[in-house]
């Protein structure tokens, strides 16, 4: 029988299978909100656009809130509010909501600006040619605006993806939080941080990069 | 519909606290500011003035400091360099890596301000008499600071949200004091209601000063 008992052991290739899962699920997670926020977001930017002070002062100032509160905080107080009103989310649902909120939010911005990006002469000339609005909006504004504001949207892509690590405050175990998880066990956080840390940069470095160079052919 | 009985009593006692804790949030935000300004600036002149190793320093930083999440940077000079057997406090902890991400992101900033500004002008600056100094400190640093002058401060907005990540590392800044004190009542949504409401004011504050600032010192 053993007489002491190891709290502490290495860092073995099992404990590479948790971080690879937690990093999957930092992946989906970032996903699910960067889909929908888009989208949300897209449809917000347009709302300000057309809706001028009446849109500016009722969504604009809302959306302005999840822009200044830090996001740590708005996890926490939507976390704990939502029993509240009787709704029953486990972290990973009030993560997506709020993250899909946050990214909405910061999207709302680069999508105004994209609509912004398209001269008025240029869509009342589609109009001219006997577009109906909605096909102005699809066919001139959106492949026109959506490459001016492309980069900015990576931007609020890549950010969004790395304050998903965030969510670890609800105790959703992402990447992060599990690599906290096993430094609290092997006692060895240089590699399991340098481990957690190559991932986000692997994911962040290319995509960023894509968008340098997308930026500087359009700049052209 | 309303089963959850709301007690602001305690949150209202707590409040002096809560808004000297703010006092410190905003030290930290500055500190970090002024040091990542410092530091963003001669990485940026690296990157573009140098070659060799130090070019690549100061490249390795930047790529760094943008693509990882600033959590993890945070836990690195937290457990990372704990291991090493370099055991900061939270106060260190939190500057250190809040000015290393502001380092990061306002290098690029600065980059593209001094690319903004054509070669022509030095020789132009040059040619009426002026040293390099002069040329600089007169016809060049005064346009990057136009030119840079939004993304500081909305780094300064960023800096601020994310030191509130200091929950996470055990700082007591408006966050981790709110943390301390729901922790102790129980009265997590109250506390952190009021706490973002002091964020949202502590960013308004920043971006309406910012812009009297600005309006004070483009009138040109």
């Amino acid at each position: 029988m053993q007489e002491t008992i190891t709290f502490f052991s290495g860092f073995g290739a099992s404990d590479l299978w948790f971080l690879g899962d937690a990093a999957l699920k930092t992946l989906w997670i970032s996903l699910l909100s960067i889909s929908i926020g888009t989208v949300l977001g897209v449809i917000f930017g347009w709302m300000l656009h057309e809706g001028k002070w009446m849109a500016a002062a009722t969504i604009g100032s809302i959306l302005d809130i999840f822009r200044s509160v830090p996001l740590i905080i708005q996890l926490v107080l939507f976390y704990n509010f939502a029993p509240i009103v009787g709704l029953s989310l486990d972290p990973f649902g009030s993560g997506v909501v709020i993250l899909t909120i946050y990214t909405a939010a910061l999207v709302s911005n680069v999508a105004r600006g994209g609509i912004e990006a398209v001269p008025v002469s240029m869509r009342k000339a589609s109009r001219s040619l006997g577009m109906s609005y909605w096909q102005d909006l699809f066919h001139i504004v959106l492949p026109i605006g959506g490459r001016a504001v492309f980069p900015a949207w990576i931007g609020v892509v890549l950010g969004v993806m790395k304050d998903s690590a965030l969510v670890s405050v609800l105790g959703y175990v992402e990447l992060l939080k599990a690599s906290q998880i096993l430094i609290t066990r092997t006692q060895e956080p240089f590699l399991i941080l340098a481990l957690a840390g190559a991932f986000y940069f692997a994911l962040s470095y290319p995509i960023s990069r894509y968008a340098a160079k997308f930026e500087q052919r359009w700049a052209q | 519909m309303f089963e959850y009985n709301f007690h602001w009593r305690p949150v209202l006692k707590s409040l002096p606290d809560l808004l000297q804790a703010g006092l410190l949030t905003l030290e930290v935000a500055v500190l970090s500011m002024v040091i990542g300004i410092t530091i963003g600036l001669c990485l940026a002149l690296m990157r573009m003035k140098l070659q060799g190793p130090l070019k690549w320093f100061a490249v390795s930083w930047i790529e760094v400091a943008r693509n990882t999440p600033v959590l993890f940077q945070l836990f690195f000079f937290g457990f990372g360099l704990g291991a090493m057997g370099v055991n900061l406090p939270p106060y260190v902890i939190i500057v250190t890596g809040l000015s290393f991400n502001c380092a990061g992101y306002l290098a690029e900033n600065f980059r593209g301000g001094f690319q903004a500004v054509p070669d022509t002008q030095i020789n132009a600056a040059r040619c009426l008499g002026m040293n390099s100094w002069q040329a600089y400190t007169r016809i060049v640093i005064p346009q990057v600071f136009r030119i840079v002058y939004h993304p500081i401060t909305n780094q300064m907005v960023w800096a601020v949200l994310m030191s509130s990540l200091g929950m996470m590392i055990g700082f007591r800044e408006l966050s981790g004091e709110t943390q301390f004190f729901a922790s102790r009542t129980f009265r997590i949504f109250e506390y952190f209601a009021v706490t973002a409401v002091v964020y949202y004011v502590i960013v308004k504050v920043i971006l309406g000063s910012s812009r009297l600032l600005s309006a004070r010192l483009f009138r040109y």
